[in-house]
């Protein structure tokens, strides 16, 4: 109970500090890119909308903390401004149209290379200097070394523009009609291949390398040695004896990729034109939509502390040596 | 994730370099009794001998020179604009040309000085930054102490590249050196407290109690006592951010968010992304540029990996040796190979 307040109040530390980050940044930027951008629609906005855009900016001149009581009270209304790019639709209802793209494709790819990449790690240490130890493990941590977004660029180019076997870009096939029906299914599974097939070669080296070197400390273990000396299954003593006790560095390790996935479907999405949030980022700098790029980073702030409490929490139950 | 606490093996380390190579009589590796000088010859026996240390010296080593005399030996302005538009590589352009009839090699080896010192500016700051928040934070005590921990803590979990483009998006000044900046500033932390957790542990040895009880200044015990005897976590700690911290810069350069007039590798991947060299079948716009980042990033990797292996003999005896003699002697023959 202890552990769970002490985790508890750190993120809610830490969700402050984005916040706090995410209101000190704009007012630290000399020259207030904020007022030429306001100059520019005044006249196109009503009133309220220029005051909360106001209050967004910091085009204010009341003191720094009434400003910051002002913004605390407007996000916890929920209230993140409106766009600039899709005007007038308020930067929530971006976000929520972006969201489920990133999540499921994010999701599935992160899922799919946990899943994999462990099994592949775990058969990397039974079998030492098998096929699988010494030529996928160096191939795919190479790949892990690899820039992402060239890795994603390369088997665009490859697999898109010279063998047509993937779409280039988008999503889904725009001459469809948007629906839950079959076709449309296959043209978003189609298009989503390439995104998630290169996210999850780019990652599988590191669940790979983490399982195996966690998973060799544990194989020396004696209960191992005990388990097979009484002659238990191998799969049994693989899997429910050395492996279930190496996982646990895998675990925390999903939650700070998750972290770096989520920041990370920024580059995807902008190689493959990918529609969700980190499309949508990338539109907000470049048309310097100030409160749909505030919104989106206190969003992505917020979905990667609450992924690395969960992981805490399954933590303190997985191990309970940490609580 | 990308920084391994075990280094991943093949048959050549599991005995150590100098007795593979019929060394023997020569050097015990990293024997207690010998002159510090001879401890020096034995650490560089180790690491020439080493297979991987010296394929990944050898890469880095070509990029070093590369960028440090590779400018001179260009006769052609990297910017220049030529008639030849997006030609495919020749005898005239081995690299190619953009489609401006810029030649692709003369910018890649042109952007090979800032990709290279960017990244190692950007490295070293994040590197100073977590050595001495880790040492100071394991080794001090106090509220000023706990309040730093909470630092690390907190930016363990912000997200970096969303930080990264946020920061860029307000920046007055877009360039290499607000880039470097924000990537030292989000990556040091893990290594700080790979670093606290050592100094922790190093904290209670008896050489720290004995300056301690000799009067030796705080400043001395940290940088003096405990720092050298980290300098294997602190040098290898300096190549993971390097490699992550050149990668991410090119992410961030390929987004269009630092400087794209000036020559780099990744600006060179911004223009070829801009002007759709892949629509164009352009490939060899962003090969190059690609290519020398992954063989760069891979012979940091391959250092990164032997000095895990010599610097800390633990890695390469007990973790690794131990389970092989147990558990080889318990598998029925045939059903697992062991290594050769």
């Amino acid at each position: 109970m202890k552990y769970l307040l002490r985790r508890i109040g750190f993120y809610l530390l830490a969700i402050w500090v984005a916040i706090t980050v995410n209101f000190i940044i704009p007012r630290l930027a000399p020259g207030d890119p904020a007022t030429a951008l306001m100059a520019r629609f005044r006249g196109q906005l009503n009133p309220e909308a220029l005051h909360s855009l106001e209050l967004q900016f910091g085009i204010s001149h009341d003191p720094l903390w009434v400003q910051y009581w002002q913004y605390l009270v407007q996000l916890l209304h929920g209230n993140l401004g409106v766009s600039f790019t899709y005007f007038p639709t308020p930067v929530s209802k971006v976000i929520g149209q972006e969201i489920p793209w990133t999540l499921t494709l994010i999701g599935i790819s992160l899922i799919i290379s946990f899943i994999v990449g462990t099994l592949l790690g775990v058969i990397a240490a039974w079998r030492r200097g098998s096929f699988v130890d010494s030529f996928l493990l160096p191939l795919l941590s190479f790949m892990g070394a690899i820039p992402y977004f060239w890795l994603a660029l390369v088997f665009l180019y490859v697999l898109g523009f010279q063998l047509h076997w993937f779409p280039l870009n988008g999503g889904y096939d725009t001459a469809i009609p948007v629906s839950w029906s079959s076709d449309f299914l296959a043209t978003v599974i189609s298009h989503g291949f390439l995104p998630a097939g290169t996210i999850v070669l780019a990652s599988l080296g590191g669940w790979m390398l983490g399982m195996r070197n966690a998973m060799i400390t544990t194989l020396s273990e004696d209960y191992v040695v005990m388990a097979q000396a009484k002659g238990l299954k191998e799969s049994r003593v693989m899997l429910i004896y050395a492996a279930r006790n190496a996982i646990l560095p895998n675990v925390t390790g999903f939650a700070i990729a998750l972290g770096f996935v989520v920041g990370g479907s920024l580059l995807t999405e902008i190689v493959f034109s990918y529609p969700g949030i980190g499309f949508a980022l990338y539109q907000a700098v470049l048309n310097n939509d100030y409160p749909l790029l505030q919104g989106i980073f206190l969003l992505i702030a917020l979905a990667v502390l609450i992924a690395n409490f969960l992981a805490d929490l399954a933590y303190g139950v997985l191990d309970p040596r940490v609580r | 994730m990308s920084r391994p606490v075990l280094s991943q093996e093949t048959p050549d380390n599991q005995l150590p370099p100098t007795e593979k190579d019929g060394l023997a009589a020569e050097s015990t590796p990293l024997s207690s009794t010998k002159s510090a000088s001879s401890r020096l010859s034995d650490f560089l026996k180790n690491f020439t001998s080493n297979r991987k240390a010296l394929a990944g010296l050898i890469i880095i080593g070509i990029f070093l020179l590369i960028a440090i005399f590779g400018p001179i030996f260009l006769r052609q302005d990297p910017n220049a604009f030529s008639s030849d538009a997006l030609q495919s590589p020749s005898s005239a352009h081995w690299l190619g040309t953009t489609n401006l009839g810029q030649d692709v090699f003369t910018q890649v080896i042109d952007g090979t000085r800032a990709s290279i010192l960017w990244g190692l500016a950007t490295a070293l700051i994040a590197t100073f930054l977590s050595v001495v928040i880790g040492i100071a934070t394991g080794y001090l005590e106090g509220v000023g102490a706990d309040v730093l921990v909470m630092v690390i803590n907190v930016f363990l979990v912000l997200p970096g590249l969303p930080l990264i483009v946020l920061v860029v998006a307000y920046s007055p000044v877009r360039g290499p050196l607000t880039v470097a900046l924000v990537l030292a500033f989000t990556n040091w932390a893990y290594q700080a407290r790979v670093l606290r957790a050592q100094t922790l542990s190093l904290k209670a040895r008896d050489f720290v109690v004995a300056a301690r009880a000799s009067g030796e200044s705080t400043w001395k015990i940290l940088f003096w006592e405990i720092l050298p005897n980290e300098i294997a976590i602190v040098v290898s700690g300096f190549i993971g951010t390097l490699i992550y911290v050149i990668g991410a810069a090119a992410g961030v350069e390929f987004l269009g968010l630092s400087d794209v007039t000036t020559i780099d590798w990744g600006t060179i991947l911004f223009w070829a992304q801009n002007n759709s060299a892949l629509l164009q079948g352009a490939w060899w716009w962003f090969a190059a540029p690609g290519i020398c980042l992954a063989g760069l990033g891979a012979g940091l990797v391959l250092l990164n990996f032997s000095i895990d292996e010599i610097a800390d003999p633990r890695l390469r005896s007990e973790i690794h040796r131990k389970p092989r003699i147990k558990r080889w002697s318990l598998i029925p023959v045939g059903k697992v190979q062991p290594a050769p």
